[in-house]
Order: C-alpha cells, then structure tokens, then sequence
C-alpha cells in the first residue's frame, strides 16, 4: 500500500534552491561516513581534514584555482543549453583553445607583452570556438546529433594536444609531457602573492556579462524563444539555424578560454590531459546552477572546493579512490535531491482512491 | 436520464488571485450528454481537471456514486472510470495509435506485444464503432482521426465518465456531427458525457442538459426543453443585449495589396498540397477562403507568411516579389498571420504575457533599442492590450500556456493586429472563442478593413463567411474551385463548390468589382 505520492511544485522559492542541495550534502556526510566507518577510518579525522582545509587561505585560493577552468567549462555548457544544445565538447573545445593560445605565446612573433596577451585571449577563443564550429555546422543544416559530435570531437581534440605534448612541443631534457613555460612577461597579474591571477575576474566578468545578455536583449530573447518552441521562433522570423551556429560557437570560444586561464593565468605552459574531465564537470556544474550564469560561477567554486579537500584527505591515510568516492557521493546525492526541489512528498489521504 | 453518477459539490479553485470556480455544483447522470458552456476564462476547464484530479479544489466534495471520492491524481480518476479528452490534444505525435493508447495502462509486461496490443485496440474501436488504424502513426492523422483516437483511449481504459473539452472546435460541421452521433450511443450506453462547448446550435442539438458557468460560477441550469438560443446568450454573455456585427462599411480601394499567381506548394509529407493557386486582395478588401479544414488552408497560410517554400507560382506584395522572401522580411512588408495553431506556432506557452507580445516585433524600434529590450514599453502594451481586448489572465508574469484558450487566442489576435499590417492572413480566428470574444474579433477585423487593412479570413462556417466578407474563394482538395462576389452567391453555391464542384466561370469575380 502507498503512504505517500509525489507530487509538482507549483512555485519554487530561492531558499528551497539553496537549502536544499545544503541539506544532501550532509546526507551525503552522513552517508559516507557510514562507508568510511566500515572500511575502519575515522570520518571524524576524515572530515575535520577536508573542513580544514577548505577554510583555510590557502585552501581558498587553491579552490579558486581548481574551480577556475570550470567556472569557463560550466558557463559554456549552460549556455548551450539555454538554446537546448548539449554541448558535451567542452573538454575537446578546452584542449584546441589551450594549444592555440600556448601555440601563439610559445611560438607566435615577438610583440609588447600587452598585445601578445591580448591576441593569446584571442586565440584562445579562436580554438574553442573553431571545435565547436565543426559540430555546430552539421547540427545546423542537416540536424546531426550535436551531443554525439561534440563528444567525439573530444577524443580528436584530446589526442591532439597529447600528441604534441609528448612529441613537438615536449620541453627538452623533461621526463614530463608538458611544454616549457611562456615568457613571464605573458602571466597574467596576481592578487598578491595569493596565486590567484586576473583569469578569476576574466571569468567572473563572462559571467555577468552572459548574465546581463540573456536577460535585457533580443539576442537573449531569441535564445529564449528557440529553447522554447523552434517552431514559433520560425514564425516570428528568427533565423534558428544561424542562432544555433553562433551560440554553439561562443559556448566553445568560453570553453577555449579555460585554455587562457590555464596558461597565462596559473600553470604558464601545458600539460598532457590539461583539461581533466573539466568539460564534463561542466555539465554537472551547469545543471546544479540552473543554467544560471552567475551561480555557474558560484557552483564551479564550490566544485573547486570539494576536488581540493578530496585530495588532502589522504593525508589520513585514506587511498585516493575513498577520496573520489567521498567526491562522487556528493555530487551523486545532490544530483538526486534535485527531485524534491520539483516535487513534494505528499501523504496520502484516508479515504483516497488507490 | 440514469442514475446520479457524479456530484461536484461546492467546487472553489483559485490561483494565486485568480478565482476559476467558487462554489460550484454540478450534477451528471448516467446515460446523458451534459454540455458546460461559459465565457473564456469561466473556469469550465479548470472544474473538469479538478474533476480528473490534474488541480485540487481548494475546498468542495466530489461524490461518485453516492460514495464521497478524494481525485488526488489523473491515475485515480481513471481508476474511478473518469476519463477526459482534453482541449489540446495530448497524443505523442512520433508514436502509433496503439502506442499511445497504450501508454498508460497499469499492468505493463516488460516486453510490449504490438501486435496483441493494436488487436485489442481495434477490437475495441470497433465495439463501439469508432474506426481508428492502431498501426498509423499520430503524427499523420487528420485532427477528427486524432479526437476518435482520444475517445478510443478513454473507452480502452474502461472510462464511464467521459469528459471532453471544447471537442468541435477543431472539427468540420460533418466530424462534429458524427462525434455527436457516437457521444449519443456512448450514452445510450449507460455512460455519462460531459460536453465543453461554445457552439450553441451544436449544444442545443445535441445535449440533454446544460450548465452555464460564468466569472467561476455557475449561472445557470437547465433541460433541453427549457433551452433556448435566447436564454443561453444571455447566460453566457450577459445581461446586456448581445447583436453581432456585420460587413456594413466598407472602404475598398482598386489597388491590388496582395496577389498570388499559380502557386503551387507541398505539404509536411511531401505530397503536392496547394494546386495552381492564383487570387489578389485589393486594399481594404476581406477576402474569404471557404472550404473544409485540411484541405489546404494551412499550407496557404504558411506559404503567405513566408513559413513554407513555394514549388512553383509567384507571390507579391505591394509590387514587390515576394516568392523567395523569408519570413521575417514578409513580416516588414506588413503582412501578419494569426496561424490556426495557437499554442505550438502562434505562441510559446512557457514565456509570458510580456514576452508573448513582442514575439513576431521584438526587433522593431518599439520593443528594442540597440539590442537591448525595453521593459517599460513591453509592460505599458501588455496592460493595453489586456484592457483593449478584455483579455483575462493571472498575471503578466505567468506562462501563457495557463491561460484559457480563448484568451490566448485573444492575446495572439491583439499582438498581430497591432503592428499596423498591411495584409491579416486569419486563419480561423475565432476558433474556441466564445460568443461574445468571437464576436469582439470579428469586429475588430471589421474595423481594421474599413481603416484601408486587407484581411485574408480563413473559415470553415460558411454564415461567418457571409456576414464578413467582399469576396470568397472556395479551397478544395488544395485547389482554388472558383471566387465568388459576396453579393451574388448563396451558401447553397458555395456549399457545392466545397465539395469539389467547379462551377462555370461565367461568374467567375476575380477581381473586386
Ligand atoms: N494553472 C493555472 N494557473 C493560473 N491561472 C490559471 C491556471 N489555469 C487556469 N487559470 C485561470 O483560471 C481562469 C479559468 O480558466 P479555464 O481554463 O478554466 O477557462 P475556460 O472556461 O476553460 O476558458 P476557455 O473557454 O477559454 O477555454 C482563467 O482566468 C485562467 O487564466
Ligand atoms: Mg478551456
């Protein structure tokens, strides 16, 4: 027999958007710590770590740091869903604007430090903008899949940058597969000596300004109208296939500024497998946000937060996959409660049809 | 009349300020067909999803024989045998009939049999001799196949109450009458059918009881016999004196605003739809196309408005070649289209009151500046709009898609009208309006033509054809069977030509005399 049914929220309020994930991070706490107590660790140990860390400066800025290629990664992905467009590429669109922005600063012609940081940004964009394009155009004319081609397009793009990294590129006499450092004239200003450069407001500045056109302009309009109904944004004389190939595109060029962010503003040079799974993090980032871009921003920090302490809790002696477990959980339980901020529980009457 | 089946008691529903029923009682009875009638927004939709458990009443009873019954969700209204077709259909179009019928029955197996499944459903169509293909997909169905696929799902899960909401409004006159016809044996049947309609004749014809709701409340009720077209206007309207409006002024100039020459188009499924289609409209001019539905008007529609190429042929406005033009320069070119699907075409239900007024102007000078959208003016013309048209709605801020359907419309009609277009191509305006709104619209065309507007008005009911327009063009079978001059021809006539008559040319008008 039933007790309970579920059923729709009709209003949604701001607090029960925020209390609400709170509330299944502790149950995934609480969940995990029943795990950790079973494998014979302390969750207390555990967790008194990973709140340590976290609320700590340097955790901080390390949270920044960690969270910062996915706050681009996360916007991207939100944006093209704003438009209905899985763009799962983001990882791909990452990689291609790294080695294009690396590319010009390694290679590119000599120039004043401003400019050439200017034309790197550029590049940047150019890249990621250019891998989306390559799905965009199909999705466009002939309504290919763009989830499947962007996310094959990773494998390309992925391959790319490794093949590189570990052949022309490779930085002499390393062991390691990574280039060698651009020129410090090229890194972007540090707050301090806090490690966190100018890419955190590049990133928050996208934010806004993502923000500020979805809702005041006809262009946020028109991606309203087409997320919405296709067909009515054709009767009203929008053109869906341009608007398609233009937002798909940014969302990558936004994808390819994690590429920015990486090499002038924190690593300075890059690496084999630089984006790690941050595309894919987007998604997830971008969901939990509500395809909002200011909380995107928000949500990818917080991320940050949870890769960090994950790692430092092996310093209790944890092996790293009880870390990811710890981080997975998390996210697996949040991922879950969304339900309830839709639906309610509702007892079932005495006296109720069964 | 049977037994008291079911009894609503008290019903209130608001929303938020909105207050959809208050304190109604309605009564239904085996083997009768009871009609509910009311203004747009009187709450007739609202009390049947109460009923089939889709909202919940704020406060009232609902009694199901005799036994007080809690519909807490649509599952349990079918399991109380209530079953309901609702105004916009709601079949998966990419699905088979049997699919669809099937989709929400209880006991599913793992492994669906689509062969046992389409053979009980076509047992059970026929049954009750409703004839439906299980095997056809939904999407290709004609919108009357679509309604008895509906009807057939309600009787599939064993409904006893049958609920259907403003049926005819999307049916010829023939359709209607032979879902009328089944609807009686239903009732005959034993089983109780509730009727939404706003078509007196068709009500009166056919129902054995009638409740008029009005501002959420129930105004009237009453048995056939006591039932006349008098009474129920005024119950539905009104106290006032309700006239309709007719073509009196006119203000038609020779110059041609729009033409078409031997036009020919496709339909979605790639079939020659539109055959050789030539006509103009003078300036001022309301221009009829009679004929029944789907044989060809919406293709028409959307080859004016620039949403489907033509395949051969030549179309011009105002001098100018508009054949290859998009929709969007149409648009400029001052040519407007109320498009017969409302909800998917002619509006997005999850936007806003605001939103939904800038959707084919948002660009234009008046909604945008720079890019940017002008708030102030999109608000100042949605408070316009609603007071101009007396259109009835929860709030600006609210989807449109909870609006009742005939404020939608309304809405729809106020936004196009508005923009000071050259040509309205109307494609059954007054679809789901009720009497006193169809009227209002018919009106407001009026006007717009004897301020110089030329209307292109779409119809299916030949005396609103007659009373509205200069010149009718007959639409059958995708071809243009003649044009006639208001003035000297007769329904009989036209009748003839919809159904697939050509008549000789001698009287052939065409052009404006
Ligand atoms: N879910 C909802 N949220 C807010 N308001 C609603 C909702 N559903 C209906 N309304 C409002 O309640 C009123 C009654 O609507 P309802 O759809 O019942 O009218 P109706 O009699 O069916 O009209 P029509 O003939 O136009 O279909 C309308 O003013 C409508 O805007
Ligand atoms: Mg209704």
């Amino acid at each position: 027999m039933r007790k309970f049914r579920y059923e729709k929220r009709t209003d949604v309020s701001m607090a029960r958007k925020i209390l609400n994930p709170v509330f299944f991070v502790l149950l995934a706490f609480l969940f995990c710590a029943l795990l950790l107590g079973a494998m014979g660790f302390s969750p207390f140990a555990v967790y008194g770590k990973m709140i340590s860390t976290i609320f700590s400066l340097r955790g901080l800025t390390r949270s920044i740091e960690a969270g910062l290629p996915l706050m681009f990664t996360g916007l991207a992905v939100a944006l093209g869903y704003r438009m209905n467009l899985n763009n799962i590429g983001a990882d791909g669109q990452y990689a291609l604007g790294a080695i294009f922005c690396a590319g010009f600063g390694l290679y590119g012609p000599p120039m004043p430090a401003v400019l050439k940081i200017i034309v790197m940004f550029a590049a940047a964009m150019l890249g990621g903008a250019l891998a989306a394009c390559i799905a965009a155009v199909p999705r466009a004319l002939w309504n290919v899949s763009e989830t499947i081609l962007t996310m094959m397009l990773n494998y390309v793009f992925l391959n790319v940058l490794n093949y590189l990294m570990y052949g022309p590129w490779k930085e002499l006499n390393q062991m390691v597969a990574q280039t060698r450092e651009i020129d410090s004239s090229l890194w972007l200003p540090e707050f301090g000596n806090t490690g966190i450069s100018l890419a955190l407001l590049i990133a928050v500045a996208i934010a806004f300004l993502l923000w500020f056109l979805l809702k005041k302009t006809t262009w946020g309009y028109q991606m309203e109208v087409i997320r919405r109904s296709p067909r009515a944004a054709e009767y009203a004389g929008m053109s869906v296939k341009k608007n398609i190939i233009s937002t798909l595109c940014l969302s990558g060029a936004i994808a390819g500024l994690a590429g920015f962010a990486e090499v002038n503003g924190v690593l300075h040079r890059v690496q084999a497998d630089l984006p790690n799974n941050a595309g894919y993090t987007g998604i997830v980032i971008a969901f939990l946000a509500y395809l909002n871009p200011l909380s995107t921003v928000l949500v990818a920090f917080l991320l940050g937060a949870l890769q960090i302490s994950a790692v430092a809790v092996q310093i209790t002696g944890v092996p790293s996959q009880v870390a990811t477990m710890i981080q997975g959980s998390i996210m697996l339980f949040v991922i879950a409660g969304e339900f309830f901020i839709r639906y309610r529980l509702v007892k079932v009457q005495k006296g109720e049809a069964a | 009349m049977g037994e008291l089946i079911l009894e609503m008691k008290n019903i209130t529903k608001t929303f938020g300020s909105v207050i959809a029923n208050q304190d109604v009682c309605l009564k239904v009875y085996a083997k009768e067909i009871h009609a509910l009638l009311g203004e747009n927004g009187a709450g007739k939709s609202t009390l049947m999803n109460v009923l089939t458990g889709i909202y919940r009443p704020d406060s009232g009873q609902i009694f199901c024989h005799g036994k007080e019954v809690s519909v807490n969700s649509p599952k349990d209204a079918v399991d109380l045998g209530i079953g309901m077709v609702h105004q916009h259909f709601r079949l998966i179009p990419t699905l088979t009939v049997a699919e669809n019928i099937s989709l929400y029955t209880e006991k599913k197996g793992f492994l669906l049999n689509p062969a046992k499944m389409q053979k009980r459903i076509a047992e059970c169509s026929r049954s009750f001799n409703l004839e439906v293909d299980p095997a056809a997909v939904v999407w290709q169905l004609s919108v009357g196949e679509q309604q008895r696929v509906e009807i057939v799902k309600l009787l599939y899960h064993g409904a006893e109450i049958l609920i259907l909401d403003e049926p005819s409004a999307v049916l010829t006159p023939q359709e209607a009458q032979d879902m009328f016809n089944v609807l009686r044996k239903m009732a005959d049947s034993g089983k109780a059918v509730i009727v939404i309609s706003h078509k007196m004749n068709e009500v009166l014809n056919n129902a054995d009881r009638i409740t008029v709701l009005k501002d959420g409340r129930m105004e009237d009720t009453m048995v056939r016999k006591d039932a006349t077209l008098d009474r129920l206007t005024r119950a539905v309207v009104g106290k006032q004196d309700y006239k309709e409006h007719f073509r009196t002024q006119k203000n038609i100039s020779p110059d041609v605003v729009f033409s078409m020459e031997h036009v020919c188009a496709k339909n979605d499924r790639n079939l020659d739809e539109l055959k050789d289609i030539s006509f103009d409209i003078r300036r001022g001019e309301i221009f009829g196309i009679a004929g029944v539905a789907g044989n060809g008007q919406r293709e028409l529609s959307e080859v004016i408005a620039g949403l489907r190429p033509v395949t051969s042929g030549k179309i011009m406005a105002d001098g100018a070649d508009l054949t290859c033009a998009s929709a969007r320069e149409r648009r400029e070119k001052g040519i407007a289209l109320i498009p017969e699907d409302r909800l998917e075409t002619g509006l997005v239900p999850d936007l806003n009151f605001s939103e939904n007024i800038i959707l084919t102007r948002y660009s234009s000078s008046r909604y945008s500046r720079k890019g940017f959208l002008r708030f102030d003016r999109m608000r100042r013309d949605a408070e316009d709009y609603t007071k101009e048209y007396e259109i009835r709605h929860g709030g600006f801020d609210l989807p449109v898609g909870l609006m009742s359907g005939g404020n939608q419309q309304k809405l729809l009609l106020a936004r196009e009208v508005s923009g000071n277009p050259k040509l309205i191509v109307a494609a059954y305006p007054v679809r789901g309006l009720d009497i006193g709104a169809a009227d209002m619209i018919r009106q407001i065309l009026l006007q717009q033509s004897e301020k110089g507007t030329s209307v292109l008005f779409i119809s299916e009911e030949l005396d609103e054809i007659f009373h509205m327009c200069d010149r009718i063009g007959v639409l059958c079978d995708g071809e243009l069977m003649g044009i006639r001059n208001t003035s000297e021809t007769d329904v009989f006539e036209i009748g003839q030509m919809m159904a697939g008559e050509r008549k000789n040319s001698e009287k052939e008008a065409s052009s404006y005399a």
